[in-house]
């Protein structure tokens, strides 16, 4: 069996499961965030239990509209942390909030081998450190919050091999948006992604996160990686309770084997209107932007903060540029302070905000006007993502971003750190 | 049980941030959500639509963010399936837990045209084309899912199995 198989025999009480089969697995950790845990809790009131499975294995996050934006997402923060208080569940608020998908694995909260399942489709981030993670909906949600598991159907899985040494400014945002460009939004549907090669040993924690959390983009249930050195060294001082490490057999079965050599591969620019439309940033053209933004679950890391911070070091934000830079957790924020990052990018004229999902889904701090152009290192491009049906979002990863927030079109970050 | 409607027809990728835009997401009530069903990529499709009508699309139908939001707005709105050559995995969860029919049928898609009126008996799987006389037949359900829908919803589903579980 492969890495998925694996973890999902363990938490099935089967010795072996194959792709298809329809499996009840044991979550072991079940999160849902301001938008979709309101109608979990409404979900879960209705199956009529009087408990959650496990308080312990339930987080709570309110990331996506907080601070609240407005009334009505004060109303659904409001109704997840009274649900919280009732049941014993803990509740990430303001202040001690982050991104969920940087917070949960800075806070030791998912852990190699584990089954975690998120009323997020970003949940797959979790594969970086040799989880099974993957998004479901708020009723799944509310399901596993009362049983403790859930039904799901055992993927095939595509082994990606990264081969080489990645290049300077190319890292794992790079390595997925190559990898979607070339196999498609529904390339790896219904699939698990396992990420392997020498590019992927090399590659930080930070930039496996990034990598994991686009598998959704690919259309993939998970995206994982195996444990090695850096993984058990990330997990190490974080972890709150025993896990085990699963290893893929030598023998194990694959639909599909795809192979990269990432020394070719720059830097990526994903083209509105798809995470799918990837090509090297020096084919890109000249696209002018009004809007730089630096963060989200997919890049709000400290690693992805440094990136950004080299090119600010030397360079301002061309003015009537917008950059908003938005660190993903409490702790990634004072990192960046200690670290002298904060003032650097105030210094260059970025905003800087608390923890939030905010403009990346078009909810709040950054909002696009009909016409304006942004680059971001979020996840997704989509018609009206991050603003009106009229705007364009490019994606890419942080050096490329604040390069050109300081030239004002896409920008190859050589072509400012000459 | 059969459904009767006009066709709207869509492309590839259809994903639920067009289906229903996050910045409607401070409320979950489907009535609310209904009235921005669809709005980002048709701008009719509020005016036109009518209880029992259906979509169609080709690959990929739902990608994207996990909101359930998105089968509760199409479902409010009045739709009574969505036919599609496939749909993405979260999409397809969610459609079936709440209850929105959907069914996989790439060839009734690629003989259908937008305003086409079907006929679409779910229990046999069988869409009729009224306005072109074609009948198709879509994928059935494993049996793991069948047993989700006919309870009604993962909900319903649920409730029966922990009822089981106590007796």
């Amino acid at each position: 069996m492969n890495l998925a198989e694996k973890i999902l025999a363990a938490h099935s009480g089967k010795k072996i499961v194959t792709p298809g089969e329809f499996i009840n697995a044991r979550v072991d950790m079940v999160l849902s965030n301001d938008i979709t845990a309101p109608i979990a809790i409404n979900e879960f009131r209705r199956l009529g239990v009087s408990k959650v499975f496990d308080k312990n294995k339930i987080v709570m996050v309110a990331d996506h509209f907080v601070p609240n934006k407005d009334i009505l997402s004060a109303e659904q923060a409001k109704q997840m942390r009274e649900f919280c208080k009732e049941y014993g569940v803990k509740f990430y608020d303001v202040g001690e909030m982050g991104i969920e998908h940087v917070l949960l694995p800075e806070q030791g909260f998912v852990l190699p081998g584990d089954v975690v399942i998120g009323a997020d489709s970003h949940t797959c981030t979790y594969g970086a450190v040799g989880a099974f993670a993957t998004g479901m909906g708020s009723t799944d949600v509310a399901v596993a919050m009362a049983t403790g598991d859930i039904w799901m159907k055992v993927p095939p899985t595509i082994k990606f091999v990264y081969r080489g040494e990645l290049g300077k400014w190319v890292g794992g945002k790079d390595l997925i948006l190559y990898t979607i460009g070339n196999i498609g939004v529904d390339g790896a549907l219904y699939a698990a992604m396992e990420f392997t090669g020498e590019a992927i040993d090399q590659l930080s924690m930070d930039g496996r996160f990034t990598m994991a959390n686009m598998a959704i983009e690919a259309g993939g249930k998970a995206g994982l990686f195996h444990v090695d050195n850096k993984t058990q060294l990330y997990i190490k001082s974080r972890a709150k309770k025993n896990y085990l490490v699963y290893e893929t057999d030598s023998d194990a079965e694959y639909e599909k084997v795809i192979e990269y050599d990432v020394t070719t591969i720059e830097p990526q620019v994903s083209m509105p209107h798809s995470p799918a439309n990837a090509k090297a940033v020096g084919k890109v053209g000249s696209v002018k932007i009004d809007q730089a933004v630096i963060g989200s679950c997919t890049n709000g890391r400290i690693e992805d903060l440094r990136l950004a911070a080299q090119i600010f070091r030397r360079h301002k934000v061309k003015p009537g540029i917008r950059c908003i830079i938005i660190p993903g957790t409490q702790q990634v924020y004072l990192d960046a302070l200690a670290e002298g990052l904060i003032e650097i990018f105030v210094k260059a004229g970025a905003a800087v905000s608390t923890p939030t999902c905010g403009p990346c889904l078009g909810g709040h701090m950054g909002v696009l006007a009909e016409g304006e152009r942004c680059i971001s290192t979020t996840n997704r491009n989509f018609v009206g993502r991050m603003g009106s049906a009229k705007s364009e979002v490019y994606l890419a990863n942080p050096a490329v971003a604040a390069a050109s927030a300081v030239t004002g079109k896409i920008t190859h970050p050589d072509e400012v750190m000459k | 049980m059969k459904l009767k409607g006009k066709v709207f027809k869509y492309g590839a990728d259809v994903n639920t941030d067009v289906i229903i835009p996050a910045r409607y997401l401070n409320v979950s009530a489907p009535a609310e959500l209904a009235k921005h069903c669809m709005e980002d990529i048709d701008t009719t499709f509020l005016k036109k639509v009518k209880p029992g009508d259906i979509i169609m699309a080709t690959t990929n139908f739902g990608c994207g963010s996990s909101r359930e939001h998105a089968p509760l707005a199409i479902k409010a709105s009045g739709i009574s399936c969505v036919i599609a050559h496939s749909f993405a995995r979260i999409f397809f969860r969610n459609a079936i837990n709440i209850g929105l029919p959907l069914l996989e049928c790439a060839e009734s898609v690629n003989n259908t045209k937008a305003g086409d009126a079907l006929e679409i008996d779910l229990a046999k799987g069988t869409i009729k084309n009224i306005t072109n006389g074609k009948t198709f037949t879509a994928e059935p359900y494993p049996d793991f899912m069948s047993g989700i829908i006919s309870a009604g919803g993962l909900i319903a589903y649920t409730k029966k199995r922990l009822a089981l579980a106590k007796a």
